[in-house]
């Protein structure tokens, strides 16, 4: 459960952290985007430049990013079997029944592989170089303009923050109920699927209850001290556009180009 | 059952930016019958000490030995069951364990868990309601209708059905209303002396330490600062304040007299000695001005 680094926001004074969030909930955005459009190598070589560059700009500890990456490695390795087997066209090496090897299968594997890799490296660096309250403020933000159609922004942007806020309260929760239901000999992660499911239970119930109660005590805390929603609400962090978003913009949008330009021309 | 420690560390999370060394080097010893107190104030690492008590953590550096049973971070996960039957835990707010529809089958999770039939565990359930204090008619109740302190002996029951040789309480008062923080340490003490339990208690309350424990372990950055029986640690009144520790009461009573001119050949713990302390002190006055 440690190992997870979602939610797991490390302080720095870097580049990055120093960002609007949401340029860089933009750009990130921008980013996995413009991946979907690479079709040969010197496209993936660019991106890597890119996402490596942008790592370097936080400071962050590149390790992290590697053990963000090793709790995916299934999900990617399997998407990449099912490339491998199933993908046609190009060379043909082996076939048996619906399953195939080519040239092709092989090189869209290799692709997928480097996609996935990109993308999580940069939600993760989106994540770890940005708190969570800063994400659900540049959520809040650029969901602004829907307030024109009567969208309720600013309460979505409280539910979010609000979630992410207990995400880590949660967490721990579930490791101290864990904890005292395997001292009452509950052992987890022994018995067959459907013995596994029931030890869910006396986890699951405990935390419904606490997560109950503690929603309510936090609604009547909000109400204690006089909270009222959105209008005329004022912020204590304000997002400010700063030079550095610039830079960042200008870069991603040049790769943008650049990307299209070797993938259409 | 004795529990010994051996040179035990225990790091969170190591090799990351959130690495903490919650426990340094600990040695000591949880004796046989013994009635051991942990004190030390919040993040000392008094908590990962309790889970190294029935294994639910592994030492990073080590030996724990749980009886005869060792304990190092090569340990496997599988056979710590029987282990966990012998030290029974329970945690902070153990009401928060609670899961099951009924009273009844609450306290039989845990026997049930550890092989016992439902007819047994049954038997087990009622057995232990009265031993908490409550009436067996809660037994066929929703856990979530009772009052706080109830689903506190109710989570405790659950732990006792358990017939572990090694209890370990996480301030299991508190939270409570002096009466019931009395009356469940009370039930602790006539257990302790009737069924030749081994407690381990972590507590805030410094005339708990005094009334029952026998053996006192200070700890403090994970490691174990002073360690004795309850006279011997508590007879440093400014080292305990040092460490933002209470002492009990009385002790902090005589401790300002001392101040004001007084003299105690030792300190008093308890209520009972403070006050035959100064009786003797006024019967010696009296003598010398006669």
């Amino acid at each position: 459960m440690n190992k997870l680094l979602f939610g797991r926001y490390i302080p720095q004074d870097s580049f990055v952290h120093h960002m609007d969030p949401r340029a860089k909930l933009v750009l990130s955005f921008l980013y996995v985007i413009v991946i979907f459009f690479a079709n040969n190598w010197w496209i993936y070589l660019l991106m890597t430049v890119v996402a490596l560059l942008s790592i370097w700009a936080s400071k962050i500890n590149f390790k992290l990013f590697v053990d963000g990456i090793l709790p995916l490695i299934w999900i990617i390795a399997f998407t990449m079997l099912i490339q491998v087997f199933f993908g046609t066209g190009g060379h043909l090496y082996w076939q048996w029944g619906i399953f195939s090897v080519t040239s092709l299968g092989i090189l869209n594997a290799a692709y997928i592989f480097v996609r996935f890799t990109l993308i999580i490296l940069i939600s993760t660096l989106l994540t770890l170089s940005t708190s969570p309250i800063q994400i659900s403020d540049a959520i809040e933000s650029l969901l602004k303009p829907l307030e024109k159609v009567h969208f309720p922004v600013y309460e979505v942007a409280l539910m979010l923050s609000i979630a992410l806020r207990f995400v880590p309260t949660l967490m721990d929760e579930t490791e101290s109920i864990m904890n005292a239901q395997r001292a009452r000999g509950v052992d987890f992660g022994t018995g067959n699927i459907v013995q596994r499911i029931k030890k869910i239970i006396p986890i699951l119930i405990p935390l419904f209850v606490s997560a109950f109660n503690r929603a309510e005590d936090l609604a009547t805390a909000m109400e204690a001290r006089g909270y009222q929603g959105g209008a005329g609400r004022t912020k204590y962090r304000l997002l400010k556009w700063g030079i550095r978003d610039t830079i960042a913009t200008l870069i991603y949008l040049l790769m943008t180009v650049v990307v299209f330009a070797l993938r259409f021309f | 059952m004795a529990i010994t420690f051996k040179s035990v560390s225990y790091t969170y999370q190591p090799n990351t930016p959130f690495e903490f060394h919650a426990l340094n080097e600990i040695s000591t010893k949880i004796e046989d019958g013994s009635f051991t107190a942990l004190i030390g104030h919040t993040g000392s690492g008094k908590s990962t000490f309790l889970q190294h008590l029935n294994a639910l953590l592994k030492p990073t550096s080590g030996t724990v030995l749980i009886e005869d049973a060792t304990i190092t971070h090569e340990t496997s996960n599988k056979n710590l069951k029987p282990l966990r039957k012998k030290v029974g835990i329970v945690f902070q707010f153990p009401e928060k364990q609670l899961f099951a529809d009924t009273v009844k089958k609450d306290i039989a999770f845990g026997p049930e868990n550890f092989g016992s039939t439902p007819e047994e565990a049954g038997k087990l359930a009622k057995k232990m309601i009265e031993l908490v204090g409550l009436p067996v008619s809660l037994l066929d109740r929703s856990p979530f209708e009772l009052s706080g302190g109830q689903m506190r002996r109710v989570a405790i029951a659950g732990v006792l059905a358990m017939q572990p040789n090694v209890l370990v309480l996480d301030e299991p008062t508190a939270g409570l209303d002096p009466s019931g923080r009395q009356e469940i340490m009370h039930l602790f003490t006539s257990l302790q002396q009737s069924q030749h339990f081994t407690i381990v208690l972590v507590t805030h309350q410094m005339e708990d330490v005094a009334n029952y424990a026998n053996h006192v372990i200070v700890m403090e950055h994970g490691k174990i600062v002073k360690e004795g029986r309850p006279r011997e640690v508590f007879a440093d009144v400014e080292w305990l304040h040092d460490k933002q520790l209470d002492v009990p009461a009385s002790t902090e009573f005589a401790f300002e007299m001392v101040k004001r001119g007084f003299h105690f050949d030792k300190l008093p713990l308890t209520e009972q000695e403070l006050a035959d302390d100064i009786a003797a002190m006024f019967k010696r006055r009296r003598r010398s001005n006669e």
